[in-house]
């Protein structure tokens, strides 16, 4: 039992001081740390992006930046949240944080590699970061061919250099965590009574392994295409555009399971804590995760249905994309069982999980009308896909991630956050987010595309509403950055299991020893066995 | 199981604070290093996809133009390159005997045959320089029309990017051979603890499978045709 | 701001099509998300926490509930899959006798040619009624053809062409947009499609003043480009007699057959040494650089018009 009064023991975060101590640290919390740090910088600097975006999109003309700076706008507001925020944000931070705790390992399993991967992420995110400043780049974030090769003057080769490098980073973070799941489970820790937190990073770290080198690959022919002109990817030299598509969505569209995978598994942990129940079905939500992994490698011909790809390969890849909606579905109805009889907390961490679900399923729902082939003709390259995986990936993963942020609070900084201004941030986030992106789907329906600058009069209703929501999920974002801070100092102590939690990561004291047990932990019960906490004692603040 | 890294610490040297055994410390290793040809595979994958959309797309001038690459010097490197395997087999043997000098000798072997690889490499390469077959603004194929140099371009940007990978791949294996020299001439690897010897052929062989493929895909089409 | 719409206009056969599967799409949707809205609602407050200490009764797993939430979803789904099938399926197949227009895509405008040798830029003026088939090229990057009010969309690639085709059933002036991101102005590529009354149509048509139809317009440029020194009519010449081509099978040197449709006939002029005639020299130059996609357009046109009529693409169904 921790008090005030005693003088604090040692943890990871003051057995050394000095920036040598981080920036060379093997610790995977610290590193956590550092990524989190690295993350929050990408999601301002994209959310500032965005900013513009929204306030250039207020008026019909286009009369608050030119279209060359408005086009820069949206890749680059792409580019920093997708690769720079969305698929390192949850794995990076809180899985690097908390898999090797949920499984009772002392780190992760190649822990320089894992600083490395830090690194990498760093220099690709500094060369992006380079060609953001030096001028910008103006390809979309998906870098069709031939514009990109040929006619962009802009600083693709920077930024797709930037990608690139960061790849490596996502890569050995996947490869680090396969090994750490097989290989340093602590005694007892059978595969069915691995957390789904920890299945669903196992079934991301897959992806990581398998889909990002094919990317890499399409990055280094898409490079020599723009500086040698070799017809890769060129027309005019007898290459072939929509290979590149094809190249660039294998990886892309499994990257989309990337981004949600990990924020399913923060909401399998959340629902379970926060009802103090066991996920309903468990062994189908851990399997769910796997199946989205291979499912998704089998889908990313649905971006290209109107990309001339033959009639009869748009038909199996709308056939498939549907197989991958089934695994989905089957979390979100064992989720909401999970409620069922339960003993259900208002924390402010169950808000976002709640958060979550009702906004993923209607982002899963749409994902279902633009497999549609009929459908998705009319709507694809509108703002309906905008909507679509806005829902997802904020709605989606942003909220997931917040939840979890909230929720592990406690055990990394041995704080916790002030319950209040939380739950109010969790209710502005939620509405904010609804009025920002439901206007979209109708305006994609209405056949307002995607990445326009200058767009049609009777859009505009539309898309003041829609800026209008911005601003208010603006402020719920800025709120938990300024009270996360605050609590550091001024937050409750937190003790080592302030939810009632049955993760190994709350059987050790809040923030964790430097190698997370001080006996290595050994498992006699199933995940989420709330006999084994509650009854015995509820350690509060 | 030690309880702690204190305890661990004192049963080897070699044994990471994270792992509990030895055997342990191993298995993730070698995983770890499977994991990594995997992705490596993905990657070349990527490479041999491009490949056969566009040899499917253009057949007849991607025979003309692999007819023009020499097939014997290509096939006097693949028998180099195998030889290196077979020495880097002989130098993992030797690391599970314990036997320090055959390490040292079959390491120092495997990398002058690496060297000959990439020396014959470079040879090659200059030539397609000469020959003005490399892919840019002055590259030139006899008796093509325009619009087949083309296509005769993009088989030499593949043949480039295909064997400069592979080069680059075995640039790093060079690398990745002297590292594991002067550990071994240090003594770090006996046969308790020989694991980067291990891992370094694993990486060593899966290089030399990808120039299994990329040599009858560069160099051999249609070339029964001819006799 | 004036107009507030939140539905599109219906114009052609497709629309009604594409919104009865929306319709479909959106019951399903609003009906799920109620569901868990409701249900989630419903059980966080029924089985709200009362007392820090409780711990609720774990429930067996229900193997038949996860049975029934997997199934009843995947067959809906295939609904889904099916409808959206279909709809998809009469979009990607014109009707023999629909009007065929040429649409040349390039940074940043739309550029139209008409049969009889009308060319309109980012306009596109077609009869009520009648069944529309594009060929579209595009001179630079990706571009896309997108007409919301048709509900109908195809990306136009450089190096290919591409064929889009709808039946306007409404008349009036409804957005044309590029849909897939082009470059700097990319949302300044937009124009107008005017669906007219037939009998407005025609005195459209005879209103401008066209040098000549597409089809002759090729034929000046298949005299200019020197094409008829070799490609004789009467088959004496050194390359194949063009006669009647369109649309019959070809004999290849290499054993194949193809059908002598748009494509093969671009390529032939692109990259003649391709795919030769059996019993011919790959004695053709490349006219790439020499021919704009345009050109190109218009020499395909020529070539329909040499000869007995075709049998597909209806370029003769122009005349009825």
């Amino acid at each position: 039992m921790i008090t005030a009064a005693v003088p604090e023991r040692e943890n990871y975060l003051n057995n050394a001081y000095g920036i040598k101590s981080w920036l060379l640290t093997r610790d995977h919390k610290r590193i956590g740390l550092l990524y989190l740090f690295t993350v929050t910088l990408f999601f301002f600097l994209g959310g500032a992006f965005a900013t513009m975006i929204r306030i250039e999109l207020l008026t019909p003309q286009g009369n608050f930046v030119s279209s060359e700076t408005y086009n820069k706008l949206f890749t680059m507001h792409g580019v920093a949240m997708i690769f720079f925020f969305l698929i390192p944000a949850i794995p990076a931070t809180l899985g690097n944080f908390f898999l090797p705790m949920m499984i009772g390992a002392r780190d992760l399993a190649f822990p320089r590699i894992n600083l490395l991967s830090w690194y990498l992420l760093v220099i690709g995110g500094l060369f992006s970061l380079f060609a953001m400043l030096a001028g910008g780049v103006d390809t979309g974030w998906t870098f069709y061919t031939p514009y990109s090769t040929t006619y962009s003057n802009s600083w693709v080769i920077a930024t797709a250099l930037g990608i690139f490098i960061s790849g490596f980073s996502s890569i050995l973070t996947g490869l680090n965590f396969i090994v750490t799941v097989h290989r340093m489970r602590a005694p007892g820790m059978t595969w069915m009574r691995m957390p789904l937190f920890v299945w669903s990073h196992y079934a991301t770290a897959l992806i990581q392994v398998l889909g990002t080198p094919v990317v890499a690959v399409t990055i280094i022919l898409l490079f020599c295409e723009r500086v040698f002109h070799i017809g890769i990817f060129d027309p005019t030299l007898g290459g072939d555009p929509v290979l590149f598509q094809h190249m660039f969505w294998f990886y892309s569209h499994p990257a989309v399971y990337i981004m949600i995978l990990p924020a399913m598994g923060i909401v399998s942990e959340l629902v379970s804590v926060f009802s103090r129940k066991p996920v309903f079905g468990y062994q189908f939500v851990a399997y769910a995760s796997m199946a989205i992994a291979v499912l998704g490698f089998l889908v990313w011909g649905h971006h290209l249905f109107v990309s001339t790809q033959s009639v009869y390969a748009a038909l199996v890849f709308s056939f498939l994309s549907y197989f991958v909606a089934i695994p989905s579905a089957i979390k979100v109805f064992n989720w909401t069982a999970t409620l069922y009889k339960g003993s259900i907390s208002f924390a402010t961490p169950m808000l976002y999980a709640f958060g979550f679900i009702g906004l993923f399923t209607i982002g899963g729902l749409t994902g279902l009308f633009v497999a549609a082939l009929g459908f998705d003709v009319h709507v694809t390259d509108t703002y309906f896909v905008v909507a679509h995986f806005h829902y997802i990936m904020v709605g989606g993963t942003i909220m997931a991630y917040l939840g979890g942020l909230h929720y592990w609070w406690p055990k990394i900084t041995g704080r916790m956050y002030p319950e209040g201004w939380a739950k109010l941030s969790a209710l502005i986030i939620f509405l904010g987010f609804n009025l920002t992106f439901f206007p979209q789907f109708i305006l994609g329906y209405l056949g307002m595309p995607r990445r326009y600058h200058v767009y049609p009069d009777e859009f505009q209703v539309l898309h003041v509403l829609s800026t209008a929501g911005a601003s208010v999920l603006a402020v719920g974002y800025l709120m938990p950055m300024i009270y996360f801070i605050w609590s550091l100092r001024y937050g409750k102590v937190a003790s080592a299991n302030p939810w009632g939690a049955t993760g190994l990561e709350w059987q050790t004291p809040s923030p964790p020893p430097v190698h997370n047990f001080d006996v290595t932990p050994i498992v006699t019960h199933d995940a989420y066995d709330y006999s084994t906490v509650i009854g015995q004692e509820v350690e509060v603040g | 199981m030690p309880a702690n890294d204190a305890h661990a610490h004192a049963e080897s040297p070699a044994l990471r604070v994270q792992f509990d055994t030895e055997a342990q410390q191993k298995d993730a290793s070698t995983l770890g290093m499977w994991l990594f040809l995997i992705t490596e595979v993905m990657f070349f994958g990527g490479m041999f996809l491009v490949y056969t959309v566009y040899r499917n797309a253009y057949p007849g001038i991607f025979a003309i133009a692999s007819s023009s690459l020499d097939v014997y010097i290509g096939a006097a490197n693949t028998v180099v390159l195998l030889c290196s395997s077979f020495t880097m087999v002989l130098a993992v043997r030797a690391a599970q005997l314990g036997q320090r000098k055959a390490i040292i000798l079959f390491l120092i072997l495997t990398l002058i045959l690496g060297g000959i690889f990439l020396g014959v490499k470079a040879y090659e390469w200059n030539e397609k320089f000469q020959e003005h077959h490399v892919p840019g603004s002055s590259f030139h194929f006899e008796g093509m029309q325009p619009d087949e140099q083309a296509h005769a371009q993009l088989f030499f940007s593949l043949y480039f990017a295909m064997t400069g990978l592979h080069a680059l791949h075995m640039v790093i294996g060079v690398g990745m051979l002297l590292f594991l020299i002067r550990q071994a001439q240090k003594g770090r690897y006996s046969a308790e603890y020989m694991t980067p010897v291990d891992l370094g052929g694993l990486y060593w062989h899966f290089v030399d499978i990808i120039w299994i493929f990329l040599f009858p895909l560069l160099y051999l089409i249609d070339r029964h045709l001819k006799g | 701001m004036g107009k507030f719409p939140l539905f599109p206009e219906q114009a052609s056969t497709f629309a009604p099509d594409v919104d009865h599967l929306t319709y479909f799409l959106l019951a399903v949707a609003v009906f799920f998300t109620v569901l868990i809205f409701c249900s989630i609602f419903y059980l966080a407050i029924r089985y709200r926490r009362r007392s820090d200490g409780e711990l609720p009764h774990v429930p067996h797993g229900g193997l038949a509930l996860e049975i029934v939430w997997s199934v009843i979803p995947f067959g809906i789904t295939m609904v889904m899959f099916t409808w959206g099938a279909s709809v998809f399926f009469n979009e990607s197949r014109p009707p023999n006798n629909a009007m065929p227009l040429y649409v040349v895509a390039k940074q940043w405008m739309w550029k139209i040619e008409h049969m009889e040798g009308q060319r309109e830029i980012n306009e596109l003026h077609i009869p009520l009624g009648r069944a529309v088939r594009l060929t579209m090229a595009s001179e630079d990057v990706i571009h896309s053809f997108y007409v919301p009010a048709f509900r109908v969309k195809q990306d136009v690639v450089p190096g290919k062409y591409s064929t889009i085709w709808f039946q306007p059933t409404k008349p009036g002036k409804y957005h044309l947009f590029c849909a897939e991101f082009c470059g700097t102005r990319h949302s300044g590529m937009i124009g107008w499609v005017y669906v007219m009354q037939p009998r407005d149509y025609q005195n459209w048509l005879s209103g401008g003043a066209p040098a000549g139809t597409l089809a002759e317009s090729g034929e000046k440029l298949f005299t200019d480009l020197a094409c008829s020194n070799c490609h004789k009519a009467d088959g004496t010449g050194r390359c194949p007699s063009l006669e009647g081509l369109f649309g019959k099978t070809v004999q290849l040197a290499n054993g194949a057959k193809i059908v002598a449709d748009e494509p093969y006939i671009r390529e032939s002029i692109l990259h003649p040494a391709a795919k030769i005639v059996a019993g011919y020299l790959p004695v053709m130059p490349t006219f790439q650089g020499l021919v704009t996609e345009d050109g190109v357009l218009q020499l395909i046109e020529y070539i329909k018009s040499l000869g007995p009529k075709p049998i597909v693409g209806g370029g003769g169904a122009l005349g009825k």
